[in-house]
């Protein structure tokens, strides 16, 4: 799992910050083993000496929000690096070999969003990708006529929001999709007839199966939407904690 | 990782666990290696095959496999000898991929490496169908698979009629098959799309209607068919949007003044409007979200007849709404003798579109009058400064007889005209028909939740294909079969009871709104013991009822006064059509953030707001945080003045949503005590950003 070590980090600190203990953490050594993944590019990559790709810039971008360090970055060259990934239908491209998928327009919007540079992309065309990949259930997939899922919908959903685009959404249709995911046992599952797993919705994937850190914090994620006590509010579309994202976009 | 047992490791299996991740991360960094290095040998190549197939999620391995492959296609051209073959170079990239795929069938990694083999045009795409068909039998949810299908079959060049009948095919085979029922649907949009006599709307839609309900009698408990039996419902439902009402009302005549309060003694109060600004609005309601309401594709013929600049009346700042508002000058002559007459014509030529791209292809139009009376300048201070306190001995029931029946008279006038009648289908009508009766029959046997769900849907569907003017075939539908079925879903189903609270009361709404009798149970009038002198109100009451959101505004585009209290309300989308609402009690509900009152912030004359006893302020998390324009959402844009507002050691961060609602509201009175806001220093924000505000929780505050 060494190639996406970038985003165990992202998991691991966010989820250290939903339980108020990021400060456990040696603030100066993350950051500076962060900025050994970056390329010259200007996209960061899952490990040091690991090609670049949204999927790892993102989760750079968000752990030095949480440490309000993003002023480390040369923001205008990661900024460009992302930008540069968007194709002409406003769909994203995940690195230079051309994967499109609406994660990476979520990614990308994130990303931007959380850089102060969502005027370096076309917004508009963006959504019109996303919405192109709506279905007929309200919910979204990867790329147009893919069927939803849940994973797929949290990206679009997302997108949409930091764009303020939910008008787009069927909030009636998609809500009640996405809440028949609730299975007997009280977990959610990420498509019709499929098994729960906590991503959607432990610690581990599902009860008695082994632990890790993706799954961790997606459940204590799943805790704070929930307003389980002691935890931070996470913030549903940025996917940080609320107080990150309040400095980011309300703060002076 | 999905699925790996929780159990503590065996010493044995814990070495050669170790002895594994050692090997892999010898592979990763001999290959890092290569990739870094330009080192494109076979035996390099070996290696990457090697960390590939154990590994199939090492992308950057992906990566350096790609230019080894771009190096020797380059080298074979400039070498000119016939080294190795275009097709065995991308051959072998097909076989390591078919090994990764059996390691993890689900690498993001492994397929797109497949895609862009097969994108440099020397394969067989035949070969990849079997290969596909191979896949989707050992699992045919795998939704790599059906991508790659659908970015074959394009390649390839099938054609969809073609991959229709596949899905066909999988659906006989197994009709719990989610994907292929999803395919189906986007297959048959784009056909029905194309057009074509095979696949006329009508025709289409009853076969797949016959083909699904194969699946629901089989297995009502599948989820798959009944998914699919929503879109159908949906496709058949999808009509033109139609023109629903209008205020002022067709037919009526209003009186217009410039000061003072509502009057009710002479005439009514839904055909009456006061404005200091000398000016009323005029708003337009469809039956759906619609866009291009403009003045080109409105005409208003009045007075001088100017320009006039029509906005949506949705929540968020979005281009399509279901109301459309503009404002209309008062008379230039004042008093006005004669009444001027108004007419509005919605066109017909292309411009206004509904938001699932069905253009509003019906002319219609409406037409009234107003005329200005005298200013009553004893009333005006008098009206301005009493409180309303919402008291229940201050509501009367309809006093007089005569009253009552001028209501009744102005009510009629809300309905829509016979002329403005829209031309939907006979067969959408026929379908639902059908499928009820089918529905009936299945839930006779079995009791079947999204059954009884959909049933609900279908008798709504029907009440409003009725609504619209489609003649009656003599189904029995009832609302309160309607209400019943909601009620049974909430004792079957609690955990989605919050679902079926709001699809109750959407139906009740429609119910109670649906004719002037049960309309005129909830108007009451409304007198301030406190201040006898000044004129009543006629207050709409729809408290107690449960209400878990709002709906059927377009009867309600009349009210000034509107009480709301004590029901389940969580959103008041939907109030922002309310035009002319000045009086609003939203008291023990269970709003639970200043976002959630964002519909408010379109309503120009309210004066009166009752928030109190709501869950304001008391959760960590707030649902409806990007369903509001905030600099979050990158909707607002230079009216971020917060700092001038907040005082040196008030925390900003926290009162910006409150900022954003209040700054655009010019509330006289506000109640919002009970809830987990409102200190001192709040209230003295509150202040500074509303100057015309004179009551706050009771008390006079200027």
């Amino acid at each position: 799992m060494e190639h996406l070590r970038l985003n165990g980090a992202y998991w691991g600190l966010t989820t250290l910050d939903v339980l108020g203990k990021l400060g456990a953490v040696d603030q100066d050594k993350v950051v500076s083993w962060i900025m050994q993944c970056q390329h010259e590019s200007g996209g960061f990559g899952g490990n040091i000496g690991h090609d670049p790709h949204v999927l790892y810039t993102l989760s750079a971008i968000q752990v030095l929000a949480l440490f309000d360090k993003i002023d480390v970055l040369d923001v205008e060259k990661v900024a460009n690096y992302i930008a540069s990934l968007q194709n002409e239908d406003g769909s994203f491209a995940g690195d230079i070999w051309g994967e499109v998928d609406t994660r990476f327009s979520y990614i990308a919007i994130c990303s931007l969003a959380l850089l102060h540079r969502l005027d370096k992309i076309n917004v508009e065309k963006a959504v019109n990708y996303i919405v192109s990949c709506k279905n007929l259930d309200g919910g979204f997939g990867c790329t147009p006529g893919a069927e939803s899922h849940a994973g797929q919908i949290f990206c679009c959903v997302g997108a949409l929001a930091i764009t303020g685009s939910l008008h787009h959404v069927d909030k009636d249709l998609l809500g009640w999709w996405l809440c028949e995911r609730q299975v007997k046992s009280g977990g959610l599952n990420g498509r019709p007839e499929k098994l729960p797993d906590v991503e959607n919705g432990g610690i581990s994937d599902r009860p008695d199966d082994a632990v890790d850190v993706f799954h961790t914090y997606f459940g204590v994620a799943g805790l704070s939407l929930l307003e389980y006590p002691g935890l931070k509010a996470i913030d549903p579309a940025y996917a940080l904690p609320v107080d990150v994202v309040n400095r980011i976009f309300l703060g002076k | 990782m999905h699925g790996i047992p929780r159990k503590a490791l065996t010493e044995e299996e814990q070495g050669a666990s170790s002895l594994k991740s050692a090997k892999l991360r010898d592979l990763q960094s001999q290959v890092l290696h290569f990739h870094h290095n330009k080192i494109y040998t076979e035996e390099a190549i070996e290696i990457s095959a090697k960390l590939l197939e154990s590994n199939p999620e090492h992308y950057t391995g992906w990566n350096y496999r790609k230019l080894a492959v771009q190096y020797r296609l380059d080298r074979r051209s400039e070498d000119g000898v016939d080294s190795e073959s275009i097709q065995s170079i991308l051959d072998e990239e097909l076989r390591v991929v078919e090994n990764a795929l059996k390691k993890n069938f689900k690498s993001y990694g492994a397929w797109h490496h497949r895609k862009w083999v097969l994108s440099k045009g020397h394969s067989s795409t035949d070969r990849e169908l079997r290969l596909l068909s191979k896949f989707q039998k050992l699992d045919s949810r795998n939704f790599h698979a059906w991508n790659y299908r659908r970015f074959i079959t394009a390649l390839k060049k099938i054609p969809d009629e073609e991959e229709l009948q596949y899905t066909t095919d999988m659906i006989y085979d197994n009709f719990s098959n989610y994907s292929a029922w999803h395919n189906r649907s986007v297959l048959l949009s784009n056909l029905m799309e194309k057009g074509g006599k095979q696949y006329d709307k009508e025709n289409v839609l009853g076969e797949e209607y016959e083909f699904v309900r194969n699946a629901l009698f089989t297995d009502p408990d599948d989820q798959s068919g009944w998914f699919y039996h929503l879109w159908l419902l949906d496709q058949t439902l999808k009509q033109e949007p139609v023109f629903l009402s209008s205020w002022p009302p067709n037919g009526s005549n209003l009186y217009l003044s410039l000061d003072g309060r509502l009057k009710g003694q002479q005439s009514l109060p839904i055909l009456h409007f006061q404005s200091k600004a000398r000016k009323f609005p005029l708003v337009l309601y469809f039956s759906e979200a619609v866009e291009g309401v403009s003045s080109s594709t409105v005409t208003v013929e009045y007075q001088d007849g100017d320009s006039l600049l029509w906005t949506p009346l949705s929540a968020n700042n979005f281009g399509f709404s279901q109301a459309w508002l503009t404002y209309l000058k008062f008379p230039d002559e004042v008093p006005s003798s004669e009444a001027l007459p108004v007419k509005v014509t919605i066109a017909h030529f292309p411009g206004i579109t509904s938001s699932k791209g069905m253009p509003c292809s019906q002319s219609c139009h409406i037409s009234f009058s107003v005329c200005v009376t005298s200013d009553d300048q004893e009333h005006s201070e008098v009206q301005s400064s009493h409180r309303i306190s919402w008291k229940e001995e201050n509501f009367k029931a309809r006093a007089t007889q005569s009253l009552e029946a001028n209501l009744l008279h102005s009510f009629s006038k809300l309905e829509i005209t016979k002329e403005n009648k829209p031309s939907t289908p006979k067969w959408s009508m026929e379908i639902i028909s059908t499928e009820i009766a089918h529905c009936r029959e299945l839930l006779s046997s079995t009791n079947c939740k999204i059954g009884k769900l959909t049933l609900a849907r279908l008798l709504m569907a029907h009440k409003t294909l009725i609504s619209y003017g489609i003649p009656d075939d003599g189904t029995e539908v009832h609302y309160e079969d309607i209400l019943a079925l909601y009620q049974d879903l909430m004792k079957m189903d609690p955990a989605h009871i919050c679902y079926y609270e709001d699809g109750y009361t959407l139906v009740l709404l429609k119910q109670l709104t649906s004719n002037i009798e049960s309309l005129l149970k909830h108007c009451d009038r409304y007198q301030e013991s406190s201040s006898p002198s000044t004129n009543p109100y006629l207050c709409v009451r729809l408290n107690g009822l449960s209400l878990s959101r709002i709906g059927s505004t377009e009867h309600l585009l009349w009210v000034q006064m509107l009480d709301l209290s004590h029901n389940e309300l969580r959103s008041i989308e939907g109030l922002e059509t309310l035009q002319l609402l000045s009086c609003l009690k939203l008291s023990h509900n269970r709003l639970c953030s200043f976002t959630s009152l964002e519909p408010l912030k379109k309503l120009k004359y309210l004066e009166v707001l009752d928030i109190s006893h709501n869950e304001i302020g008391a959760h960590s998390i707030d649902t409806r945080r990007y369903l509001c324009s905030s600099p979050l959402t990158h909707a607002v844009g230079g009216d971020w003045y917060f700092q001038k507002f907040v005082d040196g050691d008030v925390k900003l961060n926290n009162h910006w949503d409150a900022y954003l609602l209040f700054k655009d509201l010019n509330l006289v009175q506000l109640e919002m005590i009970g809830n987990a806001v409102g200190d001192e220093r709040f209230k003295a924000f509150l202040l500074k950003l509303m100057p015309e505000l004179k009551w706050l929780d009771g008390e006079k505050c200027r």
